[in-house]
């Protein structure tokens, strides 16, 4: 075992492999960018194939190899489903996936597991029954759970190397044009599947919706697509919005949603010209309404919205309060149509989004980031991966990539769910270390990191109540007890990478 | 005291906890199902233990349906259940105060 900076024992065999987490820029350095192997298309060739079938055949896929995915379809994805059904039916084993994150939709992968086609795993995140199924212990590897910006690192530099990306186009042309905006299954920005394209040695552009040549606009150039297939449908355009929500009536998150706003509000950093970045949960939504207000009752205008765009971002760009929105992944269909009919929307890839290894992510130039938590300890470490019985049923998303670039990060939540605290004594799991999060948001008031005394004596005369993190813990074991601990067995299900790829924790098998 | 009856109380709704208590031979036998078995199971049976001998009620056979129920929840509803299963109104409100602390 090594201990890492955090005090998480990571083992050795896993540490060797990747280093250990030693603070959030101890692993920025020059590095030479990854290569592809590109077969080069002539005046007469054609890039349409019939099937998925004749794709895998063509692009020659064999075990052990790693083919990729994005997931901006979300709960509506079809593609990772059907591809790994065919790849199944062909009697290839022993592949590494790298989707950019894994879907509820995606539960036949435990299938895929257990029959051996797929013994490698790299994703943002596992949900529901997949998530359950791989902390129960049934891969011999662990999963690699990866930041957005991680993930956009780690095929820059090669640590994941495509073999074939596979890639749901909303619409394409039969050359490979491809965005996100037309189509049957219109799903906005594209920002992760761009990374996949430009690195993965062959691409198969996989669409329901086949338009003349040149399809624009071009998120997704024909200089980075192989292979163009048409099928019945890519999606449920139902699903890409699912989770998204509406606002929320709940009073305590609007409470939180309050105490955030006033927050953001009483700082220095909300000023004409400002920008943030809000998640797509209930009381995320809610900050931005109470947000808004406050931008028009001051005449404070942002220069750009960052994300993860949801309708809400939208409605204030068209009221002229924020200038532009830049976009790496949409969660709701106005959110696309805004992508295809504004200028000012603007579509970006994972590399620019979040990368700590890009030459600057648009996260370094971010004012203030609201964020969620499954748990937040007294050292301000938040998880965002594991549920407090030790089940993989969440994603690392952009959290750390975002928490430790911006100017303040805030992490909203309630003090407890249920009878589950969620401030502790020490999360379950790591996935973003303390010192990138500088204040905490709760119903019961908000606490700041002491890392961060220029915050401490910005809001010394913030009218929403201050405590220790110690003191929000004390009141949240008030409520539920004491949780015992949980007994873990001794398999590694999952590793937890920071976005620099060092170990920040893993995850034991329950 | 032994009973032939079965009665159940509470909801499956988030936060709460339902209780069916039916007759056993000879001691407290508690069947736990619950969201958060691994971090309160222990103290959930406990508590709903501690609640019966209290309540004087010595061999009786408990399913328990939590889904994230406070203490405070737990409680009311084995309170309410036993005395639904012995067919007492006449609740001692003093004597249940008394218990909080």
């Amino acid at each position: 075992m090594v201990e890492n900076k955090l005090k998480r024992d990571i083992p050795a065999v896993y540490a060797d492999k990747y280093g250990v987490y030693d603070g959030e820029f101890a692993q920025v350095a020059p590095y030479q960018a990854a290569t592809k192997r590109v077969k080069p298309i002539k005046p007469n060739d054609t890039k349409l194939l019939a099937s998925i079938h004749d794709a895998i055949v063509k692009t020659g896929l064999k075990d052990g190899m790693t083919i990729s995915f994005h997931h901006h379809f979300r709960e509506g994805d079809f593609v990772m489903n059907m591809v790994l059904a065919e790849i199944a039916k062909m009697g290839i084993k022993d592949l590494s996936i790298a989707p950019s994150s894994i879907a509820n939709v995606h539960e036949p992968l435990i299938d895929h597991i257990k029959n051996g086609v797929v013994t490698n795993i790299t994703s943002s995140g596992l949900r529901d029954k997949v998530g359950a199924a791989i902390s129960s212990g049934i891969m011999k590897n662990p999963v690699v759970i990866r930041s957005h910006g991680g993930r956009a690192r780690a095929i820059a530099s090669g640590d994941i190397h495509i073999d074939v990306a596979f890639l749901g186009a909303p619409s394409a042309d039969e050359y490979g044009n491809i965005n996100g905006t037309k189509g049957k299954a219109t799903c906005g920005s594209l920002g992760y599947a761009m990374v996949d394209a430009k690195y993965a040695d062959q691409v198969v552009a996989i669409t329901d919706t086949l338009v003349p040549y040149p399809n624009t606009p071009i998120s997704i150039p024909q200089t980075d697509v192989d292979y163009v297939v048409q099928v019945d449908a890519i999606g449920d355009p139902d699903g890409i919005a699912k989770g998204a929500t509406r606002f929320t009536k709940n009073p305590k998150e609007l409470l939180i949603a309050e105490y955030a706003a006033k927050v953001i509000t009483a700082s220095d950093y909300f000023k004409p010209g400002f920008s943030f970045q809000t998640g797509s949960g209930g009381a995320a939504l809610a900050v931005s309404r109470f947000l808004r207000q406050t931008m028009v009752d001051q005449d404070v205008k942002a220069s750009f919205a960052l994300g993860g765009i949801t309708n809400a971002m939208v409605e204030m760009q068209q009221a002229g309060l924020v200038d532009k929105l830049i976009d790496v992944q949409d969660f709701d269909h106005p959110s696309a149509v805004s992508l295809a009919e504004n200028a000012d929307h603007y579509e970006i890839d994972a590399n620019m989004y979040a990368s700590p290894l890009s030459k600057g992510a648009v996260i370094n130039k971010l004012d203030v980031a609201i964020l969620s938590a499954l748990e937040v300890d007294t050292d301000f470490n938040v998880n965002v991966i594991t549920g407090s019985d030790g089940v993989l049923r969440g994603a690392s998303g952009g959290h750390s990539d975002t928490s430790a670039a911006c100017k303040m990060s805030m992490v909203i939540a309630p003090v407890v769910r249920g009878r589950i605290p969620t401030i502790v004594d020490s999360v379950t799991t790591v996935v973003t270390p303390g010192s990138s999060v500088d204040v905490v948001v709760t119903e019961l008031g908000i606490a700041i990191n002491p890392a961060r005394p220029d915050l401490i004596a910005m809001f010394k005369d913030l009218k929403v109540p201050q405590l220790t993190i110690d003191a929000l813990k004390d009141k949240a074991y008030a409520i539920t007890g004491v949780p015992e601990k949980i007994e873990y067995g001794d398999q590694t299900v999952a590793l937890i990478e920071y976005r620099d790829g060092s170990l920040i924790d893993v995850v034991k098998n329950v | 005291m032994t009973t032939n009856q079965t009665v159940t109380v509470g909801t499956m709704e988030s936060s709460d906890i339902m209780i069916t208590l039916k007759p056993n031979a000879s001691g407290i036998k508690i069947d736990l199902e619950s969201n958060v078995k691994k971090q309160f199971g222990a103290h959930i049976t406990a508590l709903i233990t501690e609640v019966l001998q209290k309540l004087d009620i010595q061999n009786i056979a408990v399913e328990a349906v939590d889904k994230g129920a406070l203490d405070c929840t737990i409680k009311a509803r084995t309170i309410a259940a036993a005395y639904r299963l012995q067919g007492k109104t006449d609740y001692d409100w003093e004597a249940l105060n008394s218990w909080n602390d």
